[in-house]
């Protein structure tokens, strides 16, 4: 095919993902570049980064290059009962990026479910991100994990916000070592301590964790989150993606804003996750919007350096031609080797940057 | 195989001779050559040395897939990664220094020299103080000395330094130690290989008592 040779990574996986999220119903949204900067001031711990490049309108109102997208798209939705709207995006996004903490425009394509969604819709999203990893490579792993099961043994404890943050930031780093420290700090009785603990062991196949989770989820909150976490694990376990889900509780988000099941996806090849997801029913409740929603999204620019071949030239054919060459001669030649399938440029003299395969010389003599 | 970064200088030979207790040795480290990269083929690990304030970078973009680093570094930092074990060797603090007799009055703009901005910005900021931030890389203990700045926020081990330049300790900001870290997306793809390792260096840590 062709498109292989000339589409790079992303692209491919731009126009792939787009079928797949079409074939499922999704709808296009295409939205401006900018935003007023107050959404964003208003949910600045959802962003990923809080940095967002600002700027004013003609008018002197404040407006930001968009840092991301579900606030927008949330805002254009209709909050009416019994409704519910499937929209995918294919947009880019400015923000700080992680490695490099310096603003960098990231191609982003995801999708968002948004209205009143049951288990199937949880179950169609998570599939769809499986399916969307499993279409760039089939090295890939999803984890998922619950804030409901989580929050419910976070808040027996009975601490602050900031005991809460601290605690949820040490289990996503697998931080066993400090996150034992802070529990002896704020004094939490020993056995809520270990089955706090035990969140930070707790990954591996949904089988093995489920098992486990039913000896810590003992408060009736606690019970309903694990059910849900169970129903969609027995839907899923009948895809051909139920190998490649783990439960990672390291996997957590903001519990301001995510509420259900939250997920990420990882190829393997490239060092960070690449798919970051999750129900956010709070965000939902904070824009005071009635329904839920759940979506995610995939971060196209990580695939840049995925699996690149370096192909060792640039143009098959380098066609060399001078100021005596008649034109027509040139465009026939051009014409020709290009409908033989080949790559060509014409050039007065050998470029310094291009490499080339071969080389063809209209006038006999090479200056 | 897993790759792994270990940060050069005496800790780094600490942390290896851990490894090599655990079971991961590779003998050719030992040999006084100039290579950057040994490998155990057998017990399929591979260590390469970097300057230590770049083993978290090795670690985050997936170039080594654990590495070991200081938590001065991880907290100066902040990379994404998972921070696994804590390993009780390199022990020292990072706290702030000023010339003996140093009295804060909080009357005016407190001048900070220091390598580490980020750690010294958050100590300051957790506690509302206005300060003046100086960023350097090298002999910190000069600043107070010349008049440079008020006081400093480096890392110190016994003291001797300090003591011997007519300055001392005013407070500890956050205790130091080695941590075993991973990249996030290589603990996904090699969990096992990860596992066996942290379990096996898990019973080479020794307890302070």
């Amino acid at each position: 095919m062709r498109e292989n040779h000339i589409l790079k990574n992303e692209e491919k996986a731009v126009f792939a993902l787009r079928g797949l999220y079409k074939d499922f119903g999704y709808l296009p949204f295409k939205m401006s570049k900018f935003e007023e900067y107050d959404l964003y001031v208003r949910n600045k711990d959802f962003l990923v980064s809080d940095s967002v490049i600002t700027f004013n309108d003609t008018n002197g109102a404040l407006l930001a290059l968009k840092p991301d997208v579900t606030l927008s798209i949330i805002k254009n939705t209709v909050d009416k009962a019994g409704c519910k709207e499937k929209v995918y995006y294919n947009e880019n996004v400015y923000r700080v990026s992680g490695s490099t903490r310096r603003f960098k425009e990231i191609m982003q394509t995801g999708l968002e479910c948004i209205g009143d969604i049951d288990t199937y819709d949880i179950f169609e999203v998570l599939y769809l991100a499986a399916k969307s990893l499993d279409t760039i490579s089939a090295d890939f792993a999803l984890d998922i994990s619950h804030m409901g099961v989580f929050k419910a043994l976070l808040d027996t404890t009975g601490k602050d916000e900031f005991f809460k943050k601290e605690f949820i930031r040490l289990v996503s780093e697998k931080n066993r070592h400090e996150a034992t420290a802070l529990l002896e700090k704020y004094s939490i009785d020993s056995d809520t301590a270990q089955k706090l603990l035990s969140f930070i062991d707790l990954y591996g196949t949904p089988d093995k964790v489920i098992g486990e989770l039913d000896g810590i989820c003992t408060t009736p909150e606690a019970i309903t989150a694990l059910e849900s976490l169970k129903t969609l694990w027995s839907l899923f376990g009948d895809t051909e993606y139920a190998d490649r889900i783990r439960i990672d509780f390291s996997v957590i988000n903001d519990m301001n804003y995510y509420n259900g099941i939250v997920f990420k996806g990882f190829l393997n090849g490239i060092p960070e996750g690449v798919l970051a997801g999750g129900q956010y029913d709070a965000l939902m409740e904070r824009m005071g919007r009635k329904s839920g929603a759940i979506g995610f999204a995939l971060y196209l620019d990580l695939l840049e350096d995925f699996n690149r071949e370096s192909k060792g030239y640039d143009v098959d054919v380098l066609l060399l031609y001078s100021d005596k060459t008649d034109v027509k001669k040139v465009f026939d030649r051009v014409r020709a080797l290009t409908s033989a399938s080949l790559t060509v440029t014409a050039q007065k003299s050998i470029p310094e940057k291009i490499r080339y395969k071969m080389m063809e010389n209209l006038d006999g003599d090479i200056k | 195989m897993i790759n792994v970064a270990l940060p050069k200088g005496r800790l780094g030979e600490k942390v290896y001779s851990m490894f090599e207790k655990a079971g991961f040795e590779c003998p050719s480290i030992h040999d006084n050559s100039r290579k950057l990269i040994f490998e155990n083929e057998e017990k399929g690990i591979r260590y390469f040395w970097v300057k230590p304030s770049d083993v978290s970078i090795y670690v985050e973009r997936g170039a080594a897939d654990i590495g070991v680093a200081g938590k001065d570094i991880l907290l100066e930092y902040s990379p994404e990664i998972y921070e696994l074990l804590d390993l009780n060797i390199g022990k020292c603090k990072m706290a702030v220094a000023a010339k003996k007799g140093f009295y804060d009055d909080n009357s005016r703009t407190l001048k900070v020299a220091t390598k580490f901005v980020n750690i010294a910005k958050n100590f300051y900021a957790s506690r509302c103080r206005d300060i003046d931030i100086i960023k350097l890389n090298g002999s910190i203990e000069l600043a107070p000395i010349l008049g440079l700045s008020d006081v400093i926020v480096d890392i110190v081990e016994t003291g001797t330094t300090l003591k011997e330049n007519d300055l001392e300790v005013v407070e500890t900001v956050i205790p130091i130690s080695a941590r075993l870290i991973a990249n996030k997306s290589s603990f996904k793809f090699k969990t096992k290989e990860i596992e066996e390792i942290l379990d096996s260096m898990k019973a080479q840590v020794k307890t302070d008592d």
